[in-house]
């Protein structure tokens, strides 16, 4: 089986997952690992929150592409903030020619109409600007360093401007509401440019070139949502690939449990064996360990069933350490690593 | 830091009103339960409004479903007199409260049909954030009227930033009142040409687009919209004010809560320094499952100690150690992020929570959170 679980090879990896497990971390690490061997990956980021930038420790993302992290190998991945007002101007721009109404519609106030009260346009625009860059071709590679964006073409033929590209979607209970382009449009847009591009993200999202990856904890709320994000999206026609189970524990602490779990820590006992290292012990010290020692063997079993209950939704599973000094880019290279050891490839 | 005393700010009668904000996944709504039960042990009359509780924690409150609907807590120890209710928030059906109980029936029905007020009501940033607010000031009604409670405590929604809660009705308020919306249902208000006369130029070329691009039904359904909702609130920037003051009123309390992460940490910085710049209560800071090392011995002499043990064979003694070792490395982190947070703001008081084993899913979890929450 392929590291995502499915038989197509994907170019667009939607990564979603409760907040608070490291979606974003874990979007950037995967870039990383899909941009190996001089490959151009592009890193999207919708809801204005400017994590990758913090992630990566570069400044803010604006509505160009940039070079967000350069591989040792010559990969490249490139960060981009869609931001809806912003494709919208865009958007009417292309279809409306509306060069200068532009800044007017933004001073008016008609931007932010159109992007917030009407249900799903926000959606669609940013939708068309994950599939233009999904589906943008390059001439040619020049090494010259410029935006992409500054060299698109229509030639079918070209390889693509970016080898993959990976959405940090909205969280889990929005997930399903923005990938469903279509169904949000409702009877807004019948027919016109804004239901055809609806229609195109549909197909697009339902192709075998998107597959949605969900990032989860091992705690309870987390896997819970991430189990039912798998059951809904799934249903919804969407291609499940992997369950990233991020910051778990190393090995090591697990198999340290594991023998603490052979039998009940007896105080005597202990306080005996520490005296015998030169450590004095007092009964409050004692009773210290073991409580440490019982919620480390709980907190175990807790992981274990939830473990279990991951690999019962049936797609792999890939696994990233805890890393206590925090997120960085070196800890997102490291992370990247990692995917890649677990078979991550483009 | 100073020590909060959450115990004593439960039991003053003067206290009507506890808000639990904070970043999203820092246990909020925990915080909001134990010190709804807590206080309910002790003789309040107690009201606690969750947003999105975990399972198994809505199943010990009793939440078993999405009713809106304030039902009493089984299990409570109400020697005391006192008393829990617990509800759920349903953002919808709230909103569609609020329509029914301030339009005649026929307005009302034309409102919840709307194909805008519909997405409004159930996806628009911030409905969530205003309706919390909206049952707040429903429970408190209810509270003054029928005598029902004499605290509420209220959980805060999930919000990427701990700061959109304060902003939400004011940007639902002023997106309501804004410009263009309020100009392009000008024809429907003005009942003909007037509305549509009285557009600049430039914003006949702004409707015109936007009409083009979403369709003439849509436009219409805006103008009826807005005309319907004028007559309801009287203006709902009135009303978002109306929430926002309740806040502000004396009895108030807003309790910050945060984990010992660099982030969750930074948030509640911004969400202190928020509330101090519009003069809102702020009782303190809780600091929610910090790890504590239960035995003093140093990270580093512990693993020099198991690795002595493992030598001699004693592996189960050497784990033990280990484990220890491990904890107290993560306690020290929390004290190092705790420490640089209370420099920053030395008059911020504040309170631990340690780190449990396992989730918190029952009574008797809550009733130990609210002993920590309480005990300074």
């Amino acid at each position: 089986m392929t590291w995502h679980g499915t038989d197509g090879t994907p170019r667009l990896h939607i990564v979603t997952g409760k907040g608070g497990t490291g979606k974003t971390t874990v979007a950037a690490a995967l870039a990383a690992a899909l941009a190996g061997e001089g490959r151009r990956v592009l890193l999207v980021e919708t809801e204005e929150r400017q994590g990758i930038s913090q992630v990566l420790d570069v400044p803010p993302l604006g509505t160009e592409e940039t070079e967000v992290a350069t591989g040792l190998d010559g990969g490249s991945v490139w960060g981009l903030s869609i931001e809806a007002g912003a494709a919208l101007v865009e958007y009417l721009r292309l279809f409306y020619r509306l060069g200068m109404a532009g800044d007017l519609l933004q001073k008016m106030g008609a931007i932010e109409f159109a992007t917030t009260i009407a249900p799903g346009v926000r959606d669609v625009l940013i939708g068309g600007k994950i599939y233009e860059s999904v589906r943008r071709t390059a001439s040619g590679r020049s090494p010259s360093g410029r935006s992409p964006s500054a060299r698109r073409t229509r030639d079918r033929d070209a390889p693509p401007a970016y080898d993959a590209v990976v959405l940090d979607a909205p969280p889990t209970g929005r997930v399903g509401r923005f990938l469903d382009v279509t169904g949000q449009l409702a009877d807004l847009a019948k027919v016109g440019p804004i239901r055809n591009q609806a229609d195109a993200i549909h197909g697009l999202l339902h192709s075998g070139t998107t597959v949605v990856h969900v990032v989860t904890l091992l705690e309870q709320l987390p896997v819970q949502e991430t189990l039912d994000a798998v059951r809904d999206l799934g249903a919804d026609g969407l291609r499940i690939g992997a369950i990233v189970v991020n910051q778990a524990r190393d090995d090591t602490v697990r198999s340290t449990v594991d023998v603490i779990a052979t039998q009940e820590p007896d105080p005597a006992r202990l306080a005996e064996q520490l005296e015998s290292v030169a450590i004095r012990t007092t009964p409050a010290m004692i009773d210290g360990l073991v409580q440490t020692a019982a919620e480390a063997v709980q907190r175990r079993d807790l992981e274990l069933s939830l473990e279990e209950a991951v690999a019962g939704a049936g797609r792999p599973v890939l696994t990233l350490p805890h890393l206590p000094e925090g997120i960085g880019p070196d800890a997102v290279w490291r992370l990247a690593s990692e995917l890649t050891d677990q078979g991550v490839q483009p | 830091m100073s020590d909060l005393d959450l115990g004593a700010l439960l039991e003053d009668p003067e206290t009507s009103v506890v808000v639990c904000c904070g970043a999203g996944g820092v246990g909020k709504t925990t915080t909001a339960a134990a010190l709804a039960l807590h206080a309910a042990e002790r003789g309040r009359r107690v009201v606690v409004l969750t947003i999105d509780p975990a399972r198994r924690l809505a199943q010990a409150l009793g939440l078993t479903e999405l009713d809106n609907t304030p039902r009493p807590v089984v299990g409570v120890d109400l020697a005391a007199g006192g008393s829990l209710d617990a509800m759920m928030l349903d953002m919808k059906r709230t909103f569609d409260e609020v329509v029914l109980t301030h339009a005649d029936p026929e307005t009302a029905q034309q409102i919840l049909d709307n194909s805008i007020y519909q997405a409004l009501s159930s996806s628009f940033a911030g409905t969530q954030e205003y309706m919390a607010m909206e049952r707040l000031g429903q429970l408190r009604s209810q509270a003054d009227a029928e005598g029902t409670w004499d605290l509420i405590i209220v959980d805060t929604p999930p919000s990427r930033s701990a700061l959109d809660f304060l902003d939400a009705p004011t940007r639902l308020g002023s997106f309501l009142d804004g410009r263009f919306i309020r100009l392009i249902s000008a024809p429907a208000r003005a009942g003909g040409r007037i509305g549509a006369r009285a557009l600049g130029v430039g914003m006949s070329v702004a409707a015109a687009t936007i009409g083009k691009l979403l369709g003439k039904q849509f436009m219409l359904d805006v103008s009826t919209f807005v005309a319907a909702m004028d007559t309801v609130f009287g203006g709902f920037r009135a009303r978002a004010d109306e929430t926002y003051a309740l806040l502000q009123a004396p009895g108030t309390r807003f309790v910050v809560v945060a984990a010992p992460e660099r982030d969750a940490l930074r948030e509640a910085g911004y969400f202190v320094q928020r509330l101090a710049r519009d003069r809102m209560p702020l009782a303190g800071l809780v600091l929610n499952r910090v790890a504590i090392s239960r035995a003093r011995i140093s990270a580093d002499r512990a693993r020099d100690a198991a690795e002595a043990l493992e030598e001699a064979g004693d592996r189960h003694t050497a784990a033990v150690l280990r484990v220890h070792a491990d904890h107290a490395e993560v306690a020290a982190r929390h004290r190092r992020l705790i420490r640089d947070t209370t420099a920053a703001y030395p008059r911020l008081a504040s309170v631990q929570v340690p780190l449990a084993g396992a989730d918190i899913a029952d009574l008797p979890a809550l009733r130990e959170v609210g002993r920590a929450l309480t005990t300074p």
